[in-house]
């Protein structure tokens, strides 16, 4: 079963952090994902660019607005996602809690919808 | 009248099918057949099984039924209800159309009672709110109807039939699966489960007095759950500890309530209608859990319950041990109510001078702020001490906080009684 973990930060935690705890945090990332690389879980992911890049687009009646900024502005705000493929929930919280923001903000475990056949 | 057998159907079923939803449909026609026919064919010597096989057939018809009047391309985009298709998380994929003995390996090696297990860690899974926990439990595993739960939590019917719907579709949803934790999720998941029937309990035995009888019913339903508990992990010393402390309660439970329907504090209770072999059962059980250990917060709680269920008034109940029992509990589980309650231990045991001094500490923290058990304590310690001034002005406080209404006409008369001296 797929799952996307939404991973949300407060970005005052990550300004609290020295050079080399940060370091270590990213260290901590970059092993994270080789174990769900390894163990075959690990479908796609990537960190997002800060709140302050996006963009968001509106079509009414046709015609498109954009306006600068998040959907939601929150002092969190997501810093990044996985898509997984495993077991079920309880595996999935599992691994969601190895992800290192899952100790400062947290992060959302959301099920894929799933469109596809039954096998 | 089949509350008894809710658990091991539906775990069954949920083996089976992996879906709650079917589960609890085909277990509903399944008792519908039964009063039809065990009063005309005699109940049958196993009715768990039975209900088991016709739950299951029922189950398939369904299946069949859904699946015959789904469009083709529906099927095809897989938006189907999720009848049929176990949740993703087991890995094993299974045709629920599949042959009575293809079927059969798949039931063997896998005792009854794993899957009632399995159905009571589902149901008190902690990605679902408490509150939801305890509905889907009673539901599932106690077998209420949902008209009997609505009524013992006081909302509308149909407010908790939504909620049942909305965790049973979260469950499918999100993939919670039917499984037994391992390792160290165990010990955290058996807690969770513990601390449900706990509410359970606990909503029952607050529900006194004016309050409906189905509330009080909620206590026999809690005790009920915990011997089924007791016999799917009787090696857990907690589990044996929580039986032992609802056992311990509820053999009281007939004492604490007047005829008039006002509550009767545990000082002035007739220890003549606590029921002693309920009692005995209790005790023999926190004995046997403290043996097997570690010690947790049930088991020091049943142990004080057993303390005053064993003495014969209350100045004769042994005070210093119940003072130490709850300063474990407090090392254990701390919390502001704990703290209350050996301060009160502690007034018993060393006068309520003593006693009062730490309740002016825990109110001076503000941990107890707006709950009226704190005032209504030091009232009862200010009276014992003849500070009749402020007794009362404590009593007026409790007064304004108390929520419910046995309590307020406890503290009302306890208040008056003391004005009339």
């Amino acid at each position: 079963m797929r799952y996307l973990l939404l991973i949300h930060t407060n970005p005052e935690n990550w300004a609290t952090l020295s050079e080399a705890e940060a370091g270590a945090m990213y260290g901590e990332y970059t092993a994270f994902t080789q174990r769900i690389v390894d163990s075959g879980e690990f479908v796609s992911g990537d960190p997002l660019q800060g709140p302050d890049t996006a963009t968001v687009v509106r079509v009414r009646d046709g015609a498109r607005s954009t306006t600068d900024g998040p959907y939601v502005e929150t002092k969190e705000h997501l810093a990044g996602y996985y898509v997984i493929d495993c077991a079920g929930l309880d595996r999935a919280l599992a691994i969601a809690a190895e992800i290192p923001d899952a100790r400062f903000a947290g992060v959302e475990v959301r099920p894929l919808a799933d469109m596809t056949m039954p096998s | 009248m089949f509350r008894a057998e809710s658990a091991r159907v539906l775990g069954a079923l949920m083996r089976r099918f992996g879906n709650l939803d079917l589960a609890e449909d085909a277990f509903q026609d399944a008792c519908v057949a039964a009063v039809e026919t065990w009063p005309r064919d005699g109940t049958p010597i196993n009715p768990g099984a039975w209900l088991t096989t016709v739950a299951g057939n029922r189950a398939l018809d369904r299946i069949r039924r859904e699946s015959a009047r789904l469009p083709k391309e529906v099927e095809a985009s897989g938006l189907r209800a999720g009848w049929g298709r176990r949740p993703a998380s087991a890995l094993e994929t299974i045709d629920p159309l599949a042959s009575a003995d293809e079927r059969e390996g798949l039931d063997s090696g896998a005792p009854l009672a794993d899957d009632q297990l399995r159905l009571v860690f589902l149901c008190c899974h902690p990605a679902l709110a408490p509150q939801v926990q305890v509905a889907l439990t009673l539901r599932t595993v106690g077998g209420l109807t949902t008209t009997e739960i609505a009524r013992a939590y006081l909302v509308p019917e149909s407010t908790m039939a939504q909620r049942l719907v909305r965790a049973r579709r979260k469950i499918v949803l999100a993939g919670i699966p039917f499984r037994l934790p391992e390792g160290d999720e165990l010990a955290e998941r058996t807690a969770a489960v513990l601390s449900v029937v706990y509410l359970i309990f606990n909503e029952g035995y607050a529900a006194s007095g004016t309050d409906t009888v189905v509330r009080r019913d909620l206590c026999v339903e809690a005790v009920r759950l915990s011997s089924l508990l007791e016999q799917l992990l009787p090696d857990v010393a907690e589990v044996l500890g929580l039986r032992a402390l609802l056992l311990l309660h509820d053999a009281r439970r007939a004492a604490r309530v007047d005829s008039a329907g006002r509550l009767v504090p545990l000082d002035e209770q007739d220890r003549a209608q606590w029921g002693s072999a309920q009692i005995a059962r209790g005790v023999a059980l926190v004995e046997r859990a403290l043996r097997l250990g570690p010690v947790g917060p049930y088991q020091v709680q049943a142990s004080i319950a057993a303390l005053h269920a064993e003495a014969e008034s209350s100045a004769t109940t042994d005070w210093a041990q119940i003072v130490e029992l709850y300063g474990l509990l407090a090392h254990l589980a701390p919390g502001p109510l704990v703290t209350l309650n050996r301060a009160v231990a502690v007034a018993m045991w060393d006068g309520p001078a003593a006693g009062l001094s730490l309740l002016d500490e825990l109110s001076a923290s503000g941990e107890l702020a707006g709950h009226h058990r704190l005032p209504s304590a030091r009232a009862q310690l200010l009276e014992q001490l003849g500070r009749t001034g402020d007794a009362v002005a404590a009593y007026d406080e409790a007064l304004a906080l108390v929520d419910n209404a046995p309590e307020r006409d406890y503290l009302t008369t306890r208040r008056a009684r003391l004005l009339s001296r």
